[in-house]
């Protein structure tokens, strides 16, 4: 399995790869299906919150789901998590959520 | 490497892996009454243990997505149904350790329970919402409730072979009486609070009990007498709510002497229904009363979640805290309440307590496990 995360890190685009480092891309993917997944489902096609594949986040602007991410949404259960992730952070787990997670990462 | 394990998943779903100490899968003549299942949330499998001898019996996979699992026995304490996010039912021989019979029964499902009589199994749903309940012989679908797309939980069984949940959604009580299993009776309770989360029944089976997430607050239904009642009403008045990283369960019922414990929302707090409040060192999850009441175990969400407290009820007052490690899923205590499991899932591992002294004494590798499920749970009603 973790031969298939590197692989999979590999294919990171450049950019962001570059601004946070492999070790922390594999915390913020194992935050993203473990904790994120508490509510969203562990391989996040929902649960008691919305599913987050690319084809339910594609209507929304990027910015919006970024402003959601860090500074949450009041009046739902989403939490704003902006401790725990810087800006490009948010804006990484974004990219990787628009692109889609692979189900089998760590 | 990864199209290979799975096809390999596909191909083999009843795969059972007996482990160095087994005599289970063979046909020794033995009880079920010290087994348990825990659940590995990320590779869908379970395993089989045994609390006695603080032993791994058996690893079962093909059980699709763990995470949020949940399971119920049947009142032989032979099978273990097993809940999977994906909509799974599963229904495992723990004896044989192979799976009977698995039906995918919804897209995305929450939670179960079995009924008075342990014929039936009923299964809540997140999409599209409603239960759907199955023959527990046969898995066979003898009802289905739809909810008009309300999210489905808190699921228990009651008594008058009854199932009582919650619409997350549509903020209501639903009570289903199962008498007649192809034509459930249906009773309503509206308007019981926005959005409830999660719910517990009372271990006599009289009161089900409604957390709240959009207010503060419980619902409490009375099954004796059908009156829904706010209880804690005004616990989060004027504070300003923490952020939730992880909804708290309400799952058996911490019930001690007089008291009983839930979990606030919002606030590092465990809320006494008497309207005591005890500071805690996170969001509680989990709010779980040793089998005696003595104690109340607290397990806590992101990211306080390398902890667990333990809170004396004659003083009130935190006694212990613990660090199991990173990431506490969940506690299950032995029957008798000497022994607690506690689940670690970033570190894969089971951790068991002796709740007298708080010693450590066993440590069981598990694979990112979360939910401990003990037989004994077959016999308590809402379990």
């Amino acid at each position: 399995m973790t031969c298939i995360a590197k692989f999979n890190l590999f294919l990171l685009p450049a950019v962001s790869a570059e601004e946070i480092s492999p070790e922390r891309q594999s915390d913020l993917l194992h935050l993203l299906r473990h904790d994120c997944g508490a509510c969203h489902g562990m391989t996040l096609k929902g649960g008691l919150g919305p599913p987050l594949l690319p084809e339910s986040l594609a209507k929304y602007p990027k910015a919006f789901l970024r402003q959601t991410i860090l500074l949450g949404r009041p009046g739902t259960a989403m939490p704003p998590w902006q401790a725990f992730l810087t800006q490009a952070e948010a804006e990484w787990l974004l990219e990787q959520l628009l692109k889609g997670i692979d189900d089998n990462a760590p | 490497m990864h199209l290979s394990w799975l096809t390999l998943l596909f191909l083999v779903p009843t795969l059972c892996v007996g482990m160095p100490s087994t005599t289970l899968c063979v046909d020794d003549v033995r009880g079920t009454g010290d087994l348990g299942v825990v659940v590995e949330r990320a590779t869908g499998s379970v395993l089989i243990v045994e609390t006695t001898t603080h032993t791994r019996l058996a690893k079962i996979q093909g059980l699709g997505d763990l995470s949020h699992a949940s399971v119920v026995f049947s009142r032989d304490q032979r099978y273990a149904y097993i809940f999977g996010r994906d909509g799974g039912l599963t229904k495992l021989d723990m004896l044989r350790c192979e799976i009977v019979k698995r039906v995918m029964q919804a897209g995305n499902s929450v939670g179960g329970a079995i009924s008075q009589d342990g014929r039936l199994v009923a299964v809540s749903n997140y999409t599209p919402g409603g239960v759907k309940v199955f023959d527990a012989a046969t898995l066979e679908l003898l009802a289905d409730i739809p909810t008009q797309g309300s999210k489905v939980v808190g699921l228990v069984d009651a008594p008058g072979q009854r199932f009582v949940f919650s619409l997350f959604d549509a903020g209501e009580i639903w009570v289903a009486d199962m008498h007649s299993p192809r034509s459930p009776k249906i009773i309503k309770f509206k308007e019981i609070g926005k959005q409830p989360y999660d719910a517990l029944i009372s271990p006599d089976g009289r009161y089900y009990i409604a957390g709240l997430f959009g207010e503060d607050g419980l619902a409490r239904l009375d099954l004796w007498n059908g009156e829904v009642q706010r209880i804690l009403p005004n616990y989060g008045k004027g504070d300003i709510k923490k952020p939730v990283y992880k909804m708290p369960h309400l799952e058996g019922w911490a019930m001690a002497g007089d008291y009983t414990f839930v979990p606030a929302i919002g606030q590092y707090a465990v809320l006494v229904v008497d309207g005591q409040r005890i500071p805690v060192h996170g969001q509680p999850v989990f709010v779980i009363a040793r089998p005696d009441g003595r104690h109340v175990w607290v397990n806590f969400a992101f990211p306080h979640n390398d902890t667990v407290q333990v809170i004396d009820v004659m003083a009130m007052e935190i006694i212990k805290t613990l660090k199991p490690g990173k990431a506490v899923l969940h506690m299950e205590f032995t029957p008798r309440g000497e022994e607690v499991w506690v689940s670690v899932r970033d570190d894969d591992q089971i951790k068991v307590y002796d709740t007298e002294t708080f010693a450590e004494v066993a440590t069981l590798p598990a694979d990112k496990p979360s939910g401990i499920f003990f037989t004994a749970r077959a016999h308590k009603i809402g379990l």
